[in-house]
């Protein structure tokens, strides 16, 4: 009896040894608030009442939270400005890019995605914290919609927008209901980059809403899925978010992040550690050359097309009547619109391979360009024989855009506004766009404008898949594989030596025919001896 | 003729353990040198850093045998050796081909010709422990890097293996051929399976 009853513990408590599937279930929102949160904000009086604006909400905060704006004035989701290292300054707000170019100009569209309201045009009060936009990250309903040309500003009554409704928020509702950021609150501006679902990133698009693990391991929504969301890596203190694009970790040489944080927390070291590869210990030879992306995300844009090649040289045709144009494939994807020119996309894309050290060198609107050939936006900075660098996979965007071919740098076009504005999308007029928006810029204009084959660098770190689909060896490794490209260093499989091969093979060779050779005389000589009796 | 023991069981052993090793690291090394797709990459891969152990440890091994029985004498040479080794070449070339007796007799105190000698004494001494080493450093690459080793050998390092790999190859062609020249053109190949092989009286 007693042994039935011992053996009995013994395998209970092997029951309980047994690992259970790891998941991200119990560190997020409950059903039961009260397991994660000591405040209801339903119950606070400050938040019922008939809110006329954003502002007023963000006044309410404030009332409770009250440092909170100070805080978020910090944060480049505020600031869209990056000073960098080397003196230049990156961010949203200063960058050229290959979409929709500039932001300066534009602001009252591309300010849909910022974190505050009225950024209307350049003289924005950047102090002001009331204009600071608490709901967009923390409104837990998802009927938090800012106008895509409000400036920030959701719909405070019934909108059309380019056909498309915007019912008015419920102001007081959303506030109501606040909490931490869940993936529709990045995605509502990360996804939708560029100005529509998948356009920019190719691995960030609203299929990481609810994604299968063969989409994303990480985010994979489901029973036994770790279900995790952006801010589990983008592990944020005082609203700084880590893990930006413009100061990224190209080689994390610290490993874990947890439990005590020592640097960026978002690499995938900060979890998986510096030695993650536990049968195939061999793999792990590759982390300090190769970015865990590279071989784990073997393809982007996995469900949905993301945009390849934009050539605004093409803009401004018209149909016969004068109308504008849009032209579909049978997907429904954009081809042409005679607002942008022309469009290509990709599904399930492999994306392309560079050395990558974490430094992004940005071509501004001040640089000097090499119009004779393709214009990098940006590249990464990177080689072989810098020990920081590792092969980093890329979204490389592609496209044909402005810019001033006496002066030799890119130009700022004013692309949105009313009628008779000079807007681009309004007007159709080149020259005129340019000229306002370099005015608008305090930017020099020869008067001048052709375009130019430029490409961008998009890094890849999401739409990880999971480690059976991660790439084999012998995509890099064989000849004309996946870093066919890239050169200054010897890879197994890839390279050879002609010296080497041909030596080889005039080794074989010439032994296989030397023996030949004298096999056959042998042969013969022997057979004329035996023929005369010799033997 | 007549039938005289020369290779007792454990050289048999280790010859043909060698011979099965090489061949398999032969052919995993030129799949993962990219010349063609057999068992897969991942496959040749492991298959040929596992041979690598094993044909370091059957060296060991050897050696062991050879230096406590005293055999490695076989491999040593005595007198002009240049002079031994030119009138084996010219029976090759010349001789051969007129059916004159092999210049040297083999039997059990000496069954390996000078040619034989000084090549299998550069193969054992020589050549593979430079291959397994160089092969060594190769998959030790990253170890030995955060050693100090300057990273830039890794090219001339895979070549060297890679060489040494070719012309191994062309070694085992002729060694192949040269079984054919015993008594019989299988008598060489008969006494390493068996140890006993068929000599001229």
């Amino acid at each position: 009896m007693k042994k039935l009853l011992l053996s009995g513990i013994i395998f209970s408590s092997l029951a309980f040894a047994l690992p259970a599937k790891l998941t991200a279930e119990p560190f997020h929102r409950k059903i039961d608030s009260l397991l994660i949160s000591t405040t209801d904000h339903k119950k606070f009086e400050i938040l019922q009442q008939d809110f006329k604006s954003g502002p007023e909400v963000t006044k309410a905060c404030l009332s409770c939270h009250t440092e909170a704006s100070k805080q978020l004035h910090r944060t480049r989701h505020w600031t869209w400005d990056v000073p960098m290292k080397k003196g230049s300054r990156l961010g949203k707000k200063n960058v050229v890019n290959n979409f929709c170019i500039s932001v300066e100009g534009n602001e009252s569209r591309c300010t849909s995605c910022h974190i505050g309201y009225d950024w209307k045009d350049k003289n924005f009060n950047f102090k002001n914290e009331n204009n600071v936009d608490c709901l967009a990250c923390h409104d837990l309903t998802g009927t938090y919609k800012k106008l895509p040309a409000g400036a920030g500003h959701p719909a405070y009554f019934d909108t059309v927008f380019e056909k498309k409704f915007f019912p008015k928020v419920d102001l007081a509702f959303v506030a109501q209901r606040v909490g931490r950021p869940d993936r529709h609150n990045c995605g509502i501006c990360h996804f939708e980059g560029g100005g529509a679902d998948a356009v920019k990133h190719g691995d960030l698009d609203n299929s990481l809403l609810k994604p299968d693990r063969e989409l994303d391991v990480h985010m994979a929504i489901g029973k036994n899925e770790l279900n995790m969301t952006c801010a589990d890596c983008h592990k944020t203190e005082g609203h700084q978010v880590p893990g930006s694009r413009y100061t990224p970790e190209a080689h994390d040489t610290h490993g874990f992040d947890y439990p005590l944080k020592d640097n960026n927390p978002a690499t995938c070291s900060s979890c998986h550690g510096l030695k993650p590869h536990k049968k195939l210990k061999k793999l792990n030879d590759h982390i300090g050359r190769v970015a865990c992306q590279t071989c784990h995300i073997p393809f982007i844009a996995k469900q949905r097309p993301t945009k390849m090649w934009w050539d605004w040289s093409k803009a401004g045709k018209f149909d016969k009547n004068g109308k504008e144009i849009t032209i579909k494939d049978s997907s429904g994807a954009i081809l042409y619109v005679s607002k942008k020119g022309e469009f290509r996309w990709a599904k399930n894309v492999a994306p392309e391979y560079k050395w990558f050290n974490g430094e992004m060198n940005y071509t501004t609107f001040k640089s000097t360009i090499n119009d004779k050939k393709v214009v990098s936006v940006n590249h990464p900075d990177g080689n072989p024989n810098d020990l920081d660098s590792r092969i980093w996979p890329f979204k490389v965007h592609r496209g044909k855009q402005p810019y001033d071919p006496i002066l030799k740098r890119f130009v700022k076009p004013i692309v949105y506004g009313p009628k008779g504005s000079g807007a681009y999308w309004s007007d159709f007029n080149w020259d005129k766009s340019i000229r306002k928006g370099m005015q608008n810029a305090g930017l020099e204009y020869s008067g001048k404008y052709a375009f130019v084959e430029t490409e961008m660098y998009w890094p890849i770190s999401h739409m990880v898949s999971p480690k059976e689909e991660s790439l084999g060896c012998k995509e890099c490794h064989a000849r004309n594989g996946r870093l066919q490209n890239l050169s200054g260093f010897y890879l197994m499989g890839r390279d050879t030596n002609p010296f080497v091969e041909y030596f080889g093979l005039l080794a074989i060779s010439g032994s296989l025919i030397g023996v030949i050779v004298h096999s056959i005389i042998r042969y013969f000589t022997v057979k004329k001896l035996k023929k005369a009796g010799g033997i | 003729m007549k039938k005289i023991y020369l290779y007792a069981r454990f050289q048999r052993f280790w010859h043909w353990t060698q011979f099965l090793i090489i061949s398999v690291l032969l052919l995993t090394g030129l799949e993962v040198h990219g010349l063609y797709n057999l068992m897969g990459y991942e496959n040749a891969f492991k298959i040929h850093n596992l041979s690598g152990w094993g044909l370091l440890g059957l060296i060991f091994i050897a050696f062991f045998w050879y230096i406590t029985t005293g055999d490695f004498r076989q491999y040593l040479t005595e007198g002009n050796l240049v002079e031994k080794i030119w009138l084996q070449v010219r029976y090759y070339m010349i001789g051969i081909f007129k059916h004159e007796p092999h210049p040297f007799k083999k039997n059990e105190i000496s069954r390996l010709n000078p040619l034989q000698r000084i090549t299998y004494l550069m193969l054992t001494l020589v050549g593979l422990p430079l291959q397994i080493i160089f092969g060594f450093v190769y998959f030790y690459f990253n170890e030995l890097v955060a050693l100090g080793m300057n990273p830039d050998w890794m090219e001339p390092i895979a070549l060297i293996h890679t060489l040494l790999a070719y012309l191994l190859i062309a070694f085992v062609i002729m060694h192949v051929y040269m079984t054919t020249t015993g008594h019989t053109l299988t008598s060489n190949i008969k006494a390493m399976i068996t140890g006993w092989e068929e000599v001229d009286e």
